[in-house]
């Protein structure tokens, strides 16, 4: 407690979100960490989750919009999968020869040693590789990509859509998770202009908020999230966040070494303007490609200062009030 | 509670004491939320179980609280999906507790407008009443003069969704009554399989399991939609990813699967013979074939008789074409020296001369008539140098020739530089170091030439050396829980359980005769008599006898093709009266849908099992049909019983994954309402019949009451034992005990076995299929949990991962060898061979069977022992595959410009099947694009288990078609607008995706444009669209009557579709502009 004093906690650094909420003693922060690059685009995520929840069916529209027929995260929408259709080169194909998938298929070190050497082999490779310009087709096409993407709530570090509510709805769990009280929202919608992400919503039919929960039920109970659980190319991962983060930034190094040079990692870094996400991506193109904002900052991160200024001109205001009335009461004595 | 405890619970009062100022964490927890817990954790028991949907097989745990399913997730135990599933899989919950499923039997009278309701009960009596009748009045006793004991007049259609168990019983019961149109999804989605994959390497299922792919180097995958279709087995393919395997996927659309390849290939449908000629052209002209593999595994030396011509001889056709009736003797393909019988596929061809010559040879005059297969001296008849230009490999290169870089172009559309990539991969990716996997599903399989892609594949395979070695083999992925399982145990007319053959009509015919025209000499099809005998007594139990011939009589015959389409032509000529649709949708799922509905149309009876009300089952009053006045429920006279039908949750059984394994699902509750598992509607029917039956004198009574038919009920709704009947397709011995392998079946009425190749299942009184001991706690291969056929091997052929003297080809390579100290064949998997059999042992030269198969004979099925790089019996359709092209195609046949289509593929011309103009004949030009179907990840097959759940619906909510952007600016399509797609069968309107994804190809000297629709819609459900089924024809392959529906044309114009006899009228007019008559794209020759 005494460590909260003077500490701006809507914003900045915040390595324990769960033990600044008052958890004295509790399990590391978990999150997800959604390597797109893997994604299959299958919408597991999305069935899993409703399933998990019983989130109702929100409507049979057809968008034109590749296979994303889902549009967005909503109060009826907890994973989103994106579709991306783009036409521009693709990197070559890196040179495997002497992995020895034996050795990898039995777990043994050696086959992940030669995994990592495979990687360095292929670096040379990935260099022609991003030496590539758009090679046409005879038919004056490109080559194609499809980027597919599945987006959650971010579980942001400093989350205005929490520090906004009035009734104590939204709040931060054990975990370092942010999760809304369904018993105790009454629908306000405070939080919906205040998610940088956009992804906190009004339920039409009952005016309440929903979002993901990270299934919070679940992890009570030792479980993982469902969306994780049925993901079938492990695209979404759950996990302790220092563990994910680790692991995101290996798999984005081996991603560029390989010649994939628009790998990068959003929302792990605990300096951005939220704090860094408990639910991060490898992208493999710009955050904007994927709906998402390029930077995004918690909307309540200058509400200390907007609070001290407001102090400042309260305390300004009274005390010019209070010196009025002095000099009003010295001429009346006066 | 005290006032103390009210005042601690104030979010305030925690706020201002504890470690949360701010109160948004711990002192924002309302009592709710506090007292969360994961529903699995309070559920009563978890049961365990497999998903219903595809044949990944990925096992379930089924959480049970207060006797209802409250959640259904994967288990992580699985070797297989290790506890993820895809989107349909994770939405079981909605599938099996859904508000969708129907409860209650309902009635539709002779030409009443509405269902009525009935009670369970009386409704199985009528179709008791209903069966009997109509078996009685469509009896045949023979035809043409030859004894064949059995009805037309009843058919039955589906299995694929249902358990191994449920499909033994339904065969058998029908074929106790003489019933032979037995068919499933088995037929319209896989049966190329079996004749492509089993004429090549001895048996009809993937050589390979899933988990393998992961020691792929290379993985190419064609004709699959493998990350769609198959979404949990393609982690194997992204694991063999990560390890740095190369994964190339070849398609005519850019699909998620081409997402996740380093190198997508975009292909014209309905070219892919082509394409893999070309590859096999590339490893014979380049020499880059693993030749010591190709030589002591394959029939590559084989030398082939004089009379063979190949397509290069004669303009396209292979000798023995008889040009009038389009149909092949295949006499002349057969190797030098005698004749060897096939191991899968066609094997009836030649019955008349393998009988007479088995009587010579009972005789003692075989070798007189240099018959007899395999027991000609093979040294005598092959050439290891190669070089004997009537050899196999001679063979090869020459008919292979012309498949040239140019010609691939030409034909598929393919850029020469991609062609070159695929062949450096493959090339580099084989050999003793390195192994390279196909993979592929329906888009080889659907085809008039379907059992022929398969076959240029393992020929490919074959000749780099891929067969039997781990990472490399033939995935081939079904699309149904059980679809393996439902071709193993068959619910198919030309089959009986184990790929035995059902008998044709012959005269003379008995058991003996039988088995020496249909076994084959050499290997374990040589002990096909001690299986069909073990077959007959698990059939007829105490009435089969040696002295009656173990009741063979009694089992109905073939006379020709009874299959799914034959079936509704029969019901379109009121030859076939009566309908068993279980588990399938045909009005909506078959090739040309409206044929299927106005066959069901002429039905007297018709009854439905499903889980809610679908197209198939409601035609009646709302089918397409009565929308265009061709129909009025009033007018219909087919009698149509629905009965609800019960969920793997609701029901024990075991599904045969699609890599031959059999994976048992408990059940976890009992069926609500009127819904029962099939296993109870197929037994109490058969019980009730025999009752019925009881004391008739008739002959044509005596099959079905000599028909073993004791199996103990369980349970309040008297559920047979479904582990009752498991036993029984495992086997008895003569002590009554449970056989564990079928090396101890008996050809003398001592063993019974309801399916040779699952002995074993239940070896020891154990449920070998139930067996989940967790991946984590053994090795990659899994072998413990639960079983695969046969003996529980899972890489098939897998002698062949040993060079000639038993040892691995190379340490990276390493499968399993001959371990010489033991003097039995050890390593990482059950050995697919005999255990003791040492690599240099050759056989005496008067061996038959298993005695036969020298230490070097890795396919212990076939007849030779070998490979078949040229296959000299099996199929109909030639010995080697050829390019031509599809019925209804808008290319002229590049590669064989006198012979359009094949000659020998099955058409129908009659009325509403009227097939299309091609290439350059005239007319063509009316239906100038390419249509191919197919699946998406969210939705399954004909939408039965899909369209009616909103989670899944909601994901894909429409009936769309995706063409290039080229072809919707030639036709004015827009995106997300609409667009009706006609064919001479029928139009449909979907909704548009223009998309970069599908590709103008240039083929054929011209620009060939694609369009992709998905087959899963139909006007019933929460999700409806017109159906794809609707434009397709009956255009069937000779060997399997397998549909071609992967490759046809259409014309595409922009907006919905006309109404009602507008509808009639549009069809009218393309007939009429295209010259369409019933002569149309029949010619044999040309």
């Amino acid at each position: 407690m005494s460590s909260l004093i003077g500490r701006n906690l809507l914003a900045g650094a915040e390595p324990d979100p769960a033990g600044d909420a008052g958890y004295g003693d509790h399990p590391p922060r978990m999150g997800f960490f959604t390597d797109t690059s893997v994604c299959i685009g299958c919408k597991a995520c999305e069935v899993a989750c409703k399933e998990w929840n019983a989130v109702p069916e929100d409507g049979l529209e057809l968008t034109g919009m590749s296979y994303d027929n889902t549009q967005g995260l909503s109060a009826d929408t907890w994973r989103h999968v994106a579709f991306v259709e783009q036409t521009r080169p693709l990197p070559a194909a890196p040179d495997h020869s002497g992995v020895d998938v034996f050795a990898l298929a039995a777990g043994e070190p050696d086959g992940s040693a030669a995994g990592a050497r495979d990687s360095h082999s292929a670096a040379p490779q990935a260099q022609q590789g991003a030496d590539l310009t758009v090679v046409p087709s005879p038919d004056g096409r490109t080559e194609l990509r499809w980027l597919m993407s599945s987006d959650v709530c971010k579980h942001c570090t400093h989350a205005a859509c929490l520090d906004v509510c009035p009734t104590g709805a939204l709040f931060r769990t054990e975990f370092g998770t942010v999760v809304v009280q369904e018993d105790v929202c009454n629908g306000c919608g405070y939080c919906v202009p205040a998610c940088p992400y956009g992804v906190i919503d009004q339920r039409p039919s009952d005016g309440r908020v929903f979002k993901c929960t990270l299934c919070y039920d679940r992890l009570g109970d030792g479980m993982e999230p469902a969306c994780a659980k049925a993901c079938p190319t492990d695209s979404i991962q759950f996990g302790p966040l220092e563990e994910l983060r680790e692991r995101a930034a290996g798999r984005v190094a081996q991603l560029q070494a390989a010649g994939e040079s628009g790998a990068r990692l959003y929302g792990e870094d605990p300096d951005d303007g939220v704090g860094g996400d408990g639910a991060f991506f490898l992208l493999l193109d710009e955050p904007e490609v994927y709906g998402l904002p390029p930077d995004p900052v918690v909307t309540t991160r200058d509400l200390p200062s907007m609070w001290r200024h407001a102090a400042l001109a309260a305390g300004g205001l009274l005390g010019g009030l209070a010196a009025a009335f002095a000099v009003f009461g010295t001429d009346r004595k006066g | 509670m005290g006032v103390r405890t009210w005042i601690q619970d104030w979010p305030v009062y925690r706020q201002l004491s504890g470690g949360d100022p701010l109160g948004r964490g711990a002192a924002a927890r309302s009592r709710t939320t506090d007292g969360l817990r994961a529903r699995t954790a309070t559920a009563d028991k978890v049961v365990k179980s497999i998903c219903p949907y595809c044949a990944v097989g990925c096992a379930q745990d089924v959480y049970v609280k207060d006797g209802k399913v409250v959640q259904i997730e994967g288990d992580p135990d699985s070797p297989v999906s290790r506890g993820r599933l895809c989107p349909k899989g994770s939405a079981t919950l909605q599938l099996t507790t859904g508000s969708a499923r129907r409860h209650e039997v309902l009635y539709r009278p002779p030409y009443g407008t509405d269902w009525e309701r009935l009670d369970l009960d009386t409704a199985l009596e009528m179709v008791v009443d209903r069966v009997l009748a109509t078996r009685r009045e469509t009896w045949q006793d023979e035809v043409d003069g030859l004894r064949v004991n059995r009805t037309l007049g009843i058919a039955s259609l589906g299995g694929a969704t249902l358990d191994n168990e449920e499909n033994y019983l339904i065969k058998k019961l029908l074929t106790g009554l003489g019933i032979v149109q037995v068919e499933n999804q088995a037929r319209v989605c896989h049966s190329s399989t079996v004749a492509g994959l089993g004429t090549s390497f001895g048996r009809g299922g993937a050589t390979t399991f899933l988990q393998d792919l992961q020691n792929s180097d290379c993985i190419v995958i064609e004709g699959s939609n493998f990350a769609e279709a198959h979404p949990v087995g393609f982690q194997w393919v992204m694991e063999a990813k990560a390890r740095g395997a190369k994964v190339i996927h070849v398609d005519p659309r850019f699909t998620r699967t081409s997402a996740l390849a380093d190198l997508h290939v975009p292909i014209r449908a309905g070219s892919d013979i082509a394409f893999l000629g070309g590859l096999i052209n590339h490893v014979l002209s380049t020499g880059s074939d693993f030749r010591e593999y190709v030589l002591a595994y394959t029939n590559a030396a084989t030398i082939v008789g004089e009379d063979f011509r190949d397509t290069e001889d004669l303009d396209g056709v292979f000798s023995g074409l008889d040009p009038d009736g389009g149909h092949y003797d295949p006499l002349s393909w057969q190797y030098e020296g005698g004749d060897v019988q096939a191991a899968s596929g066609e094997r009836d061809t030649l019955y008349e001369e393998r009988a007479r010559n088995s009587a010579v040879s009972a005789a003692g005059h075989s070798e007189a008539h240099g018959s007899g297969g395999a027991r000609a001296d093979r040294t005598a008849n092959s050439d290891p140098t190669l070089e004997h230009p009537r050899c196999v490999y001679q063979i090869l290169k020459r008919h292979f020739a012309r498949y040239t870089p140019e010609m691939v172009q030409e034909v598929c559309g393919i850029a020469p530089e991609a062609f070159r990539e695929v062949c450096e991969a493959l090339v580099a990716n084989s050999g003793p170091e390195r192994t390279t996997e196909f993979v592929y599903a329906v888009g080889w399989t659907q085809h008039s030439v379907g059992a022929q892609y398969i076959r240029t594949a393992c020929i490919l395979q074959l000749l780099l050396g891929n067969i039997g070695r781990p990472g490399g083999g033939i995935q081939a992925l079904r699309g149904h829980a059980s679809i393996q399982g439902s071709s193993d145990i068959p619910t198919l007319f030309n089959l009986l359980p184990g790929y035995l053959p059902m008998p044709h009509a012959h005269a003379h015919e008995d058991l003996d005769s039988f088995v020496d025209a249909v076994k084959t000499e050499k290997g374990f099809w040589g002990n096909m008599r001690a299986y069909m005998v073990s077959l007959l007594k698990a059939y007829y139990g105490q009435a089969a006898t040696a002295g009656n011939d173990f009741c063979f009589g009694h089992l109905p015959r073939l006379t020709g093709s009874h299959s799914t389409y034959e079936t509704v032509l029969a019901q379109l000529d009121g030859v076939c009266k009566g309908y068993f649709l279980m588990g399938e949708n045909p009005a909506v799922g078959s090739a040309n849908a409206k044929m299927q509905r106005l066959g069901m149309a002429k039905l007297d009876w018709l009854v439905v099992r499903d889980f809610s009300l679908i197209e198939s089952a409601t035609w009646w009053k709302d089918g397409p049909e009565i929308e265009t006045g061709e129909l009025r429920t009033e007018d219909i006279g087919t009698e149509v019983f629905f009965f609800p039908a019960a969920a793997h949750t609701e029901k024990s059984g075991s599904f045969t994954n699609t890599n031959r394994m059999l994976q048992w699902h408990h059940t976890a509750v009992e069926p609500a309402g009127d819904a029962r598992s099939d296993l109870w509607f197929t037994y109490h029917l058969g019980r009730r019949i025999k009752e019925r039956l009881a004391g008739s004198t008739e002959p044509r009574d005596r099959a079905i009451l000599d028909l073993a038919w004791d199996y103990p009920v369980e349970g309040p709704l008297a559920e047979p034992s479904a582990e009752a009947v498991l036993a029984e397709i495992n086997g008895y011995g003569p002590d009554g005990a449970h056989l564990s392998a079928y090396t101890e079946l008996k050809d003398d009425g001592s063993t019974s076995c309801g399916c040779w190749i699952y002995c074993g299942v239940y070896a020891d009184g154990v449920n070998q299929a139930a067996r989940r001991k967790p991946h984590t706690e053994q090795d990659w291969v899994a072998a413990e949990w639960a079983w695969a056929w046969p003996a529980n091997r899972r890489l098939l052929y897998n002698r062949a991962s040993a060079d000639p003297e038993g040892r691995p080809w190379s340490e990276r390579k390493a499968y399993v060898w001959w371990d010489a100290e033991q003097g039995r064949w050890t390593g990482h998997d059950v050995p697919d061979f005999i255990p003791d059999r040492a690599p240099s042992y050759r056989p005496p030269e008067d061996a038959t069977g298993p005695d036969a198969l020298s230490g070097i004979d890795p396919f212990i099925m076939q007849a030779d022992g070998k490979g078949w790089l040229f296959a000299p019996a099996g199929l109909v359709d030639g010995p080697l595959p050829t390019h031509y092209e599809p019925q209804d195609s808008p290319v002229a046949n590049p590669l064989h410009p006198h012979q359009q289509r094949s000659p020998v593929r099955q058409l129908f011309a009659r009325d509403h099947n009227r097939y299309h103009p091609s290439g350059a004949e005239p007319g063509a030009g009316v239906f100038p694009y390419v249509v191919t179907t197919y699946r998406l990840t969210e939705h399954f097959t004909a939408g039965g288990m899909t369209r009616w759940s909103p989670y899944l619906a909601e994901l894909q909510p429409e009936m769309f078609c995706e063409v290039s952007p080229e072809l919707a600016a030639e036709r004015g399509l827009v995106n997300a607008g609409w667009a009706t797609v006609v064919t001479a069968r029928g139009a449909i309107e979907a909704r548009v995706l223009v998309t970069d994804r599908m590709a103008p190809l240039r083929a054929g000297g011209h620009t060939v444009h694609q369009i992709g629709l998905p087959y899963h819609w139909g006007p019933n459900g929460y999700s409806t669209g017109d159906a794809a089924n609707e434009l397709s024809s009956i255009a069937l392959d000779p060997n399997v009557h397998i549909q071609e529906v992967k490759a046809l044309t259409a014309d595409i114009r922009p907006g919905r579709r006309p109404r009602g006899p507008e509808l009639l009228a549009l069809l009218a007019d393309y007939r009429l502009r295209a010259g369409i008559t019933e002569r149309t794209g029949t010619e044999v020759r040309g």
